[in-house]
C-alpha cells in the first residue's frame, strides 16, 4: 500500500495587479490558481500539465511556500504547514526541493560547483565537511568528483541540470518539484535525464511533481495526472486512464493535438481542433472557464460550474458532458 | 523531378569570437523543391537558423559567409543589400519564434501588412488595405475588418503568429522559411499554426521550410527532411524513409531517444553536443556514436545516396538496417 507525503486542499493563489491607467488606479486580480487539490503518494510521481499559464508553477511554489498561498491548506506528512512557525518551517523545508526549467539561470555563475551543491547543507547548518557528501552527489547523478572544482559555464545544459539535481538532492528530500526540467535541454539529451529521475527515484524513494508542456514526457514519468486549465484541475487521475480514456474534453483536445513522432498514424489521425486562445486569468469565463473554447459547451456550462467527480474510466474530471 | 526553387550549396558561415573563429556552417547542401514543406531538425547550435539567416542576407556583416544560394535563378550569397531588400518579403519570407519582435508596436496591424504589400507591388492605399483584411481572413483571423484597425498588443501570442505569416505571404513568396514558428506556443495554438501553414502552403504553392527540434511537428507536415549536426547535412530524404529507416546514426539516435507509449526505459544518445569552436574531426558525430570506427575521424563525411536517402555517414551501407523501434 502507498502512503499519502502530500496533501493539497483547495489551494487559491490570487495576485493582486497593480495598473497605472495616468491618474485612475486600478486594481485587478489574476485568478492564477483557483480551488486546486490533490494528492501525492510516497515515493510516486504526479504529472502536472497545462497550456501556458494554466498555474502549473504557482502551485509549485504555493506548495513549497516559496509564496503564501491566498487560501487552502497543504499538509506534508500530515501538517498542515500553513500552522507551522517560521523555524518549523526551516527545518520541514530540507524535505521538499525544486529543481527549475532553466539549467543556466539556476546556477550561481561565481560559485564552483561543488559549493552549489554543498549550499543547502550550508545553509541548513548541517555539520561537518560536505566534501564526501558532494562527491557522492555528482557521482549519483551521473558526473565525476572533480567536477566539484569547476563552474557552471564550463557545463553543457545537461550537466548544469544534473547539477542542479545534484543540489536539489543533497539534503535527502521527500518531495521535489520538478518544474520543466527538460524543456530547456536538447531532444537527444533529455532523455538521459529523465532516466536520471527515474533511476533516483527507484533508489532513494522520494516523490516528485513533474510538471511539463511535454505530454510525451509526462506519460513516461507520472503514476499519476493531474491537468489544468485557467488554474483549476479539470482531471486528475492514473496516467493510463488519462491518456487512454480522457474524460475532459479539454484533455481530449490537449492530447489529440500533441503531434507523435510517426509521420503514418499522424497523417492518420483525427483532430480536434480548438478555437481561439485561453481567455486571461484575470477575467474568466462564469462556469466552466474551458466553455469559450468547448465544442461540447451548453447554456449550463455558462452557469454551473462543474465539480470533480469521479467517472466510469476511473479518474476525476470537471465537466457536464464528460467524454467517459 | 520536382523544379528546385532554392538550392544552396557548400555554405560555409564563420563568426568570429573572443574565443576564435567558430565556423557555424561548415558546408551545407540543401535544396528546397517548388510547393514542398521541408522539415529542417537538429540539435541546438547545429546551425540551422544560421543557414537560413545567410540565405535571408541577415547576418551581421561580421558574418563571414561563402558559398551559394540561388532562388529563382538568382545568386543571394554576396548581393548587394538593395537586391536582398528586393528578394526579401518577395520570392524569400521568414518568420521566427517571437512574433511580437517582428511587429511594430505603434502601427495598426492592417497598416503594417499594407506596406508589406505596396513595397513590392505598385497598389493605392485603398487595395492593399483590402489586400490585408483578405490576408488577415486567410491566416484565420476572426472579424479580419476590425482586427486590422488593431495594434499588436491587442493580439494573442498565437493571433500575432497569424499576423506574421499574413505579412510573410503578402507577396506571394516562392519560399516561407518558418524558424520555430510554434515554440514558444501551447499545443492546441501550435496545432491551429501549423494548420495555417499547411493552408497557405496548400493554396498559393508557396514551399515553406519549417526548421524545428521537435520531430513530432516534422511527422506531422513534412514532405522532406533534412537533419543537421554541428554545421553539417547529416541526413535527408522523404519523410517516411527517414522516420522508418533512417540512414544515419543521429537520426536514429534521435529517434530512439523519444518518449513513447509505454514505459520502456528511455534511449538517450550518449554525450554531449559538440564545442563548435572545436569541432571534433571527421565525423563530428564519432564521439557520440555507437558505430565510430577509424575511417569516421578522417575526412570530413559527405551526403551521400544510400537508397532512398541521403547520408553523410560513411558506414551507412554497413550499418544493421534495423527498425529503429525493435
Ligand atoms: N508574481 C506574479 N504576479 C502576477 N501574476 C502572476 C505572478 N506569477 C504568476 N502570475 C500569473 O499567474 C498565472 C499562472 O502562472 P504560472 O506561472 O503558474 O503558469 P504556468 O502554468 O506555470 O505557465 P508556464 O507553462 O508558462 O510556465 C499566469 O496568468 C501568470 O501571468
Ligand atoms: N551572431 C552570432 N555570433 C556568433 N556566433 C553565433 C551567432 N549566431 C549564431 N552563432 C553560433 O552559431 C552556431 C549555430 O547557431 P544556430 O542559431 O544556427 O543554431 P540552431 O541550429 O538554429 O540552434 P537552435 O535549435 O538552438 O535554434 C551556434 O554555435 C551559435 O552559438
Ligand atoms: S462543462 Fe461544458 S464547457 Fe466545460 S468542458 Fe464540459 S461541456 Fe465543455
Ligand atoms: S560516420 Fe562513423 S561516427 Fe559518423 S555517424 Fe557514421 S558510423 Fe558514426
Ligand atoms: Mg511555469
Ligand atoms: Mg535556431
Amino acid at each position: 500500500m502507498t502512503t499519502q507525503l502530500l496533501k493539497v486542499t483547495n489551494l487559491v493563489k490570487n495576485f493582486e495587479l497593480r495598473l497605472n491607467n495616468g491618474a485612475r488606479r486600478r486594481k485587478r486580480i489574476v485568478q492564477a490558481v483557483t480551488n486546486v487539490s490533490f494528492a501525492v503518494e510516497k515515493g510516486q510521481t504526479l504529472g502536472l500539465v497545462g497550456e501556458s499559464g494554466s498555474g502549473k508553477t504557482t502551485v509549485g511554489r504555493c506548495i513549497l511556500r516559496l509564496i503564501e498561498p491566498t487560501s487552502g491548506t497543504v499538509e506534508f506528512e500530515g501538517e498542515d504547514l500553513g500552522s507551522l512557525k517560521f523555524e518549523e518551517m526551516r527545518a520541514l523545508r530540507r524535505k521538499m526541493q525544486i529543481v527549475f526549467q532553466d539549467p543556466f539561470a539556476s546556477l550561481d555563475p561565481k560559485m564552483t560547483v561543488g559549493a552549489s551543491i554543498s549550499e543547502p547543507l550550508t545553509v541548513q547548518n548541517v555539520p561537518g565537511d560536505h566534501t564526501d557528501k558532494v562527491i557522492e552527489l555528482l557521482e549519483l547523478v551521473g558526473l565525476a568528483a572533480d567536477h566539484a572544482q569547476r563552474y557552471p559555464h564550463e557545463f553543457s545544459g545537461g550537466q548544469r541540470q544534473r547539477i542542479g539535481v545534484a543540489r536539489a538532492l543533497a539534503l535527502n528530500p521527500a518531495l521535489i518539484v520538478l518544474d520543466e526540467p527538460v524543456s530547456a535541454l536538447d531532444v537527444s539529451i533529455q532523455a538521459g535525464v529523465v532516466n536520471l529521475f527515474e533511476d533516483l527515484q527507484q533508489r532513494l524513494g522520494m516523490s516528485y511533481i513533474f510538471i511539463a508542456h511535454d505530454l510525451s514526457v509526462i506519460r513516461h514519468i507520472a503514476d499519476r495526472v493531474a491537468v489544468m486549465y485557467l488554474g483549476k484541475i479539470v482531471e486528475i487521475g492514473d496516467q493510463q486512464d488519462v491518456y487512454e480514456k480522457p474524460s475532459h474534453p479539454y484533455t481530449k483536445a490537449l492530447l489529440s493535438a500533441v503531434p507523435v513522432p510517426d509521420p503514418k498514424s499522424e497523417r492518420a489521425r483525427q483532430r480536434i481542433m480548438l478555437e481561439g486562445d485561453v481567455p486571461s486569468p484575470v477575467n474568466p469565463p462564469s462556469g466552466c472557464r474551458f466553455r469559450t473554447r468547448c465544442w461540447k459547451a451548453q447554456d449550463v456550462c455558462a452557469q454551473e460550474e462543474p465539480v470533480l467527480l469521479q467517472r466510469a474510466s476511473g479518474q476525476f474530471s470537471a465537466c457536464h458532458f464528460p467524454e467517459t | 523531378m520536382a523544379e528546385k526553387v532554392l538550392q544552396i550549396r557548400d555554405l560555409h558561415v564563420t563568426f568570429d569570437t573572443p574565443l576564435g573563429p567558430l565556423e557555424a556552417v561548415r558546408g551545407v547542401d540543401i535544396e528546397v523543391e517548388a510547393g514542398e514543406l521541408l522539415g529542417v531538425v537538429g540539435e541546438s547550435g547545429s546551425g540551422k537558423s544560421v543557414s537560413f539567416l545567410a540565405t535571408m542576407g541577415l547576418l551581421p556583416t561580421r558574418a563571414r559567409v561563402t558559398g551559394s544560394a540561388i532562388l529563382a535563378g538568382e545568386e543571394l550569397i554576396g548581393a548587394s543589400p538593395k537586391k536582398m531588400r528586393d528578394v526579401r518579403g518577395r520570392l524569400l519570407s521568414m518568420i521566427f519564434q517571437d512574433p511580437l519582435s517582428a511587429l511594430n508596436p505603434v502601427h495598426r496591424i492592417g497598416d503594417q501588412i499594407s506596406e508589406m504589400l505596396r513595397s513590392h507591388q505598385d497598389l493605392t492605399h485603398r487595395e492593399s488595405g483590402k489586400r490585408a483584411i483578405e490576408l488577415l481572413d486567410i491566416v484565420g483571423i476572426p472579424q479580419p475588418a476590425d482586427r486590422a484597425r488593431q495594434y499588436p498588443h491587442e493580439f494573442s501570442g498565437g493571433m500575432r503568429q497569424r499576423v506574421v505569416i499574413a505579412i510573410a505571404i503578402a507577396n506571394n513568396p516562392k519560399v516561407l522559411i518558418a524558424d520555430e514558428p510554434t515554440t514558444a506556443l501551447d499545443v492546441t495554438v501550435q496545432a491551429q499554426i501549423l494548420e495555417v501553414i499547411e493552408r497557405v502552403q496548400a493554396r498559393f504553392g508557396t514551399a515553406v521550410v519549417l526548421i524545428t527540434h521537435d520531430l513530432g511537428v516534422i511527422a506531422r507536415v513534412a514532405d522532406r527532411v533534412n537533419v543537421m549536426y554541428a554545421g553539417r547535412n547529416v541526413e535527408q530524404g522523404p519523410i517516411n524513409s527517414v522516420f522508418d529507416h533512417p540512414s544515419h546514426p543521429y537520426t536514429r539516435g534521435l529517434l530512439a531517444s523519444l518518449p513513447r507509449a509505454g514505459k520502456q526505459r528511455l534511449k538517450p544518445i550518449t554525450g554531449f553536443p559538440p564545442n563548435m569552436l572545436q569541432p571534433p574531426r571527421g565525423c563530428a558525430f564519432h564521439p557520440r556514436c555507437e558505430f565510430a570506427a577509424e575511417i569516421c575521424r578522417g575526412d570530413l563525411p559527405e551526403l551521400r545516396q544510400v537508397d532512398d536517402l541521403q547520408s553523410a555517414c560513411v558506414r551507412a551501407k554497413e550499418l544493421p538496417r534495423i527498425g529503429i523501434f525493435v
